[in-house]
C-alpha cells in the first residue's frame, strides 16, 4: 500500500510547489499547484520553466483537474504532472488518460489494483493525452 | 442495427470483470458504501428504497429480438418477472441483488448490451428518434450520428466527474419526438445550401427544479467537426459548470448565468484549440457504422391499404400507426399504458412477446420511446391485423398512444428514494376516470406527464397537462401545470395554482379537460386551445 506513484523516469522534482497566485505573481519557481478553480490556460507562457506542476483534487467528485491536465499537456507541457489529494483506485486510469503522471493520494493505494486497473482496457474508443491511438485509427489502420 | 466489432465488445467485457471485482471489494468489506457508491453508480446500479435498482443502456433507443429476449430472461431469473421501460429509452430492474448484478451485466455482454454510464455525473446513454430510420420527414436516419457519440462518450477521461449528469439527444426530422430541446445538448442533423450534413447544436435546456428550454448555439457544425465541437461543449461545461450547489450543477444554469452569447463564445475559442488535436475520426468510421444501419430489404409492390372491417382494430390502427417512408410498411407503437397497470412496465412473457412480434413482423427491430411505449418500425400494412390479434391475446392492444391515459410516470415514492409524492396510483386514477376509449378519442391528443418529486424525471413540465408531486407538510400533494411541450414547439408547462390531495388532482384534472372540450375550436388539440385562451379560463374551472 503507497500514498504515491510515479510513472517517470526522471529524478523527482524537490522544489516544493507555490500557489497559483504566488507563481504567477514571482518569475523563478519552477513548481506550482493549482487548485480546483484556478486556470490552467494562465501557466501557458510559463511552462518551459516548469518541471512540477501539482494539481490538487480536493474531492474526487471535483473534476476539473481532468481538463486542466490535457490542457497542459495540450499546450506542450512535458514536466511532472501530479495528481494530488482524495485520488481513489478507480479514478487513475482516467487521470493518466488525461496526462497525470505521478499521484499523492491522501488515502494508501494498494498497488496491485492499481496494475489492475491501468492495464484492463486494451483499447479506447477516444483521443485524450496519453497518446493512445483510437479505436477508430485502429479499425482504419 | 449496430453489431459490435471485437473492440466494442473487448471493452464491455472488461467492464464486467472489472465490475465483477469492485463488487466483491464492497462484498467483503473492503470498500465501504460511500467509496462503491460512485463505482456502482458508474454501471446504472442505484440503491432504492427497497432494493437495487439495475439501469439497462438502450442506445438510442434501439434493439433487436435476442437483447430484447436477454431482457425477458434477465426480470425472470434475477428480478419479480417484469422490467420498467424509461422516459430515457432505457431499462429499469426494481428488485436486483447486488451479489447478482455482475451476472446480469455477462449477461447482457453476451447480447452486446450494458449498463455503462446509465448514471453518475457523466455523459448518459445518447437518446434519439424512435422513428428513426423509418420516419419519412427525417434528413437521413439520426443514429449512426448516436452511435459516434455513444462510442466517443463511453470512459470519456476528461468528463467522467462533470458537474452534474448530462445527456445528448441527437434527431433529423423538424419534427421532435425525442424532446430534444430539454437536453444539455440536443442535434439536429440538417443539410447545409451545399448539400453538406451537419448539425444544429441546442445546449443548455433541461427538466428538475429549473426547466429550460435550449437556445440555439450553432445554426450549423459540420459533421466533420462533431466530436471536437461537442467536446468544446463539455470542457467549457466541466471548467465552469458551478459545483458549489447540486442543484445548480446542470449546464443550463452556467448558460442561464453567463448567457448563451457568452457561452458560445468561450466554445468557439476552446473549439479553435480542439480541432488542432485530431479527435475526429475519419469519414470511413462514420460510414463503417452507416452501413449497420442501411434500410431493411423492404418489399415493393405490396398492398398500401388495410382492411378496416374490424371496428376495434381499425382503432388501434388510427391510434397507434404511424405512416412509414416505404409504400406498404407501417410503424406501430405498443402501447405500455393499460388503463390499471403502471405506465412503462412489461412482464416477462410479454417481453419476449414483443420480440417474437419483431422478429416476424419487423426486420428484427425493437424501439423504446421516451413515452415509456414500443415501436416496431417496419411492419407490413398487410400483417397488421395478424400482429394486433397477438397483442390482443398478450394484454398489448391498448389504442390509447398520444391520448390522455398514454401518461408517462415516473417510478414515484413507490421506488424512489428521491420522490416526495407516489405517481403510479395517480396515473392509475387518471387512467382509470377516463378508461371510455370514446371519452378519450373524443378529447384527442393530449399528453399527460407526472413526476412524483421535482427532478421531473416523469417530463411534467412538458406535458400538455403536467402533475408534480410535492411533500407538503408530510402529506403527498400534487400540484397541476399546463401547457407544457417536449415536441418541435417546446414549451415549459405553467402552474394552474394551488395543489390538490390524491382525488383532488384527477378532479381538476377531468375540469380542465372538460373545460377545454367547452372551448375548442374544429381542429383544436388541447394544447392549442391553451395556447389560444391562455390560462384564465381552465383556473375559473378548476377553483371557481
Amino acid at each position: 500500500m503507497v500514498n504515491a506513484l510515479r510513472f517517470r523516469d526522471d529524478s523527482a522534482h524537490e522544489e516544493p510547489a507555490v500557489t497559483f497566485e504566488t507563481f504567477l505573481g514571482q518569475t523563478n519557481a519552477t513548481a506550482v499547484r493549482l487548485e480546483p478553480g484556478d486556470d490552467a490556460r494562465e501557466l501557458i507562457p510559463h511552462l518551459d520553466r516548469l518541471a512540477l506542476i501539482e494539481v490538487s483534487f480536493p474531492k474526487f467528485r471535483d473534476g476539473r483537474g481532468y481538463s486542466a491536465a490535457r490542457i497542459l499537456r495540450e499546450s506542450g507541457y512535458t514536466g511532472e504532472l501530479r495528481a494530488s489529494g482524495d485520488i481513489l483506485v478507480d479514478q487513475i486510469l482516467y487521470l493518466r488518460r488525461c496526462g497525470f503522471d505521478s499521484f499523492i493520494a491522501d488515502a494508501e493505494l494498494d498497488e496491485a489494483a492499481v496494475d489492475r486497473a491501468l492495464g484492463r482496457y486494451g483499447d479506447v474508443y477516444q483521443k485524450a493525452a496519453d497518446g493512445r491511438s483510437p479505436v477508430w485509427a485502429l479499425r482504419h489502420g | 442495427m449496430y453489431k459490435y466489432d471485437q473492440y466494442d465488445q473487448t471493452i464491455v467485457d472488461a467492464r464486467v470483470e472489472e465490475f465483477r471485482e469492485q463488487v466483491g471489494r464492497r462484498l467483503s468489506g473492503e470498500l465501504s458504501e460511500d467509496q462503491f457508491k460512485p463505482l456502482r453508480l458508474m454501471n446504472g446500479l442505484y440503491l432504492q428504497l427497497h432494493a437495487y435498482m439495475l439501469r439497462v443502456a438502450i442506445p438510442y433507443g434501439t434493439l433487436d429480438s435476442r437483447q430484447m429476449r436477454m431482457l425477458a430472461h434477465i426480470a425472470r431469473k434475477y428480478d419479480r418477472d417484469y422490467g420498467h421501460f424509461t422516459t430515457r429509452q432505457n431499462l429499469q430492474y426494481n428488485w436486483i441483488k447486488l451479489e447478482d448484478a455482475p451476472d446480469i451485466l455477462a449477461d447482457l455482454a453476451s447480447v452486446e448490451m450494458h449498463a455503462i454510464q446509465t448514471s453518475g455525473n457523466c455523459i448518459r446513454n445518447i437518446s434519439s428518434d424512435q422513428f428513426a430510420g423509418a420516419a419519412a420527414d427525417e434528413v437521413e436516419d439520426p443514429r449512426p450520428w448516436a452511435e459516434l457519440l455513444r462510442q466517443w462518450s463511453t470512459f470519456h477521461p476528461e468528463f467522467s466527474y462533470l458537474p452534474r449528469k448530462f445527456k445528448i439527444a441527437v434527431i433529423a426530422s423538424d419534427q421532435d419526438r425525442a424532446a430534444m430541446r430539454l437536453h444539455d445538448i440536443g442535434l439536429q442533423v440538417v443539410r447545409n445550401n451545399k448539400g453538406e450534413t451537419g448539425f444544429k447544436f441546442y445546449v443548455g435546456g433541461g427538466m428538475g427544479r429549473t426547466p429550460i428550454v435550449a437556445p440555439l448555439i450553432s445554426e450549423f457544425v459540420p459533421a466533420t467537426d462533431l466530436l471536437s465541437y461537442t467536446e468544446a461543449c463539455l470542457r467549457v461545461y466541466n471548467r465552469y459548470g458551478r459545483r458549489d450547489n447540486i442543484y445548480k450543477a446542470r449546464i443550463k444554469i452556467l448558460l442561464h448565468e453567463i448567457g448563451a452569447d457568452e457561452y458560445r463564445r468561450q466554445v468557439e475559442e476552446e473549439f479553435a484549440h480542439v480541432k488542432t488535436l485530431g479527435l475526429d475520426p475519419p469519414a470511413s468510421e462514420f460510414e463503417r457504422i452507416a452501413a449497420h444501419f442501411a434500410p431493411p430489404a423492404w418489399e415493393s409492390g405490396l398492398p398500401d391499404t388495410v382492411d378496416r372491417s374490424n371496428v376495434d382494430f381499425a382503432q388501434w390502427v388510427d391510434q397507434n400507426v404511424t405512416a412509414h417512408k416505404a409504400p406498404g410498411y407501417a410503424v406501430v407503437t405498443i402501447s405500455l399504458k393499460p388503463i390499471d397497470g403502471i405506465p412503462g412496465d412489461a412482464s416477462s412473457a410479454q417481453i419476449d412477446l414483443m420480440a417474437d412480434l419483431a422478429e416476424t413482423y419487423s426486420f428484427d427491430e425493437l424501439r423504446v420511446t421516451h413515452a415509456q411505449n414500443i415501436v416496431l418500425p417496419n411492419v407490413r400494412k398487410a400483417d397488421l391485423l395478424t400482429m394486433w390479434q397477438k397483442l390482443v391475446d398478450a394484454k398489448l392492444a391498448d389504442a390509447n398512444i398520444d391520448l390522455v391515459t398514454d401518461i408517462i410516470a415516473c417510478p414515484g415514492l413507490d421506488y424512489c428514494s428521491l420522490a416526495n409524492a407516489r405517481s403510479i396510483p395517480v396515473a392509475q386514477k387518471i387512467a382509470a376516470r377516463f378508461a371510455d376509449p370514446a371519452r378519450q378519442r373524443d378529447i384527442g391528443e393530449l399528453k399527460l406527464k407526472i413526476s412524483g418529486c421535482i427532478n421531473a424525471c416523469g417530463h411534467h413540465h412538458a406535458g400538455h397537462i403536467g402533475i408534480l408531486g410535492v411533500d407538503r407538510k408530510g402529506t403527498e400533494n400534487y400540484q397541476l401545470l399546463l401547457g407544457g411541450s417536449g415536441a418541435e414547439d417546446a414549451s415549459l408547462g405553467k402552474i394552474a395554482g394551488p395543489g390538490f390531495d390524491e382525488d383532488g388532482i384527477v378532479d381538476a384534472v377531468e375540469r380542465t379537460i372538460e373545460k377545454y372540450r367547452d372551448l375548442r375550436q374544429e381542429g383544436e388539440r388541447f394544447l392549442d386551445t391553451y395556447r389560444r385562451v391562455g390560462m384564465d379560463p381552465f383556473k375559473e374551472a378548476i377553483y371557481g
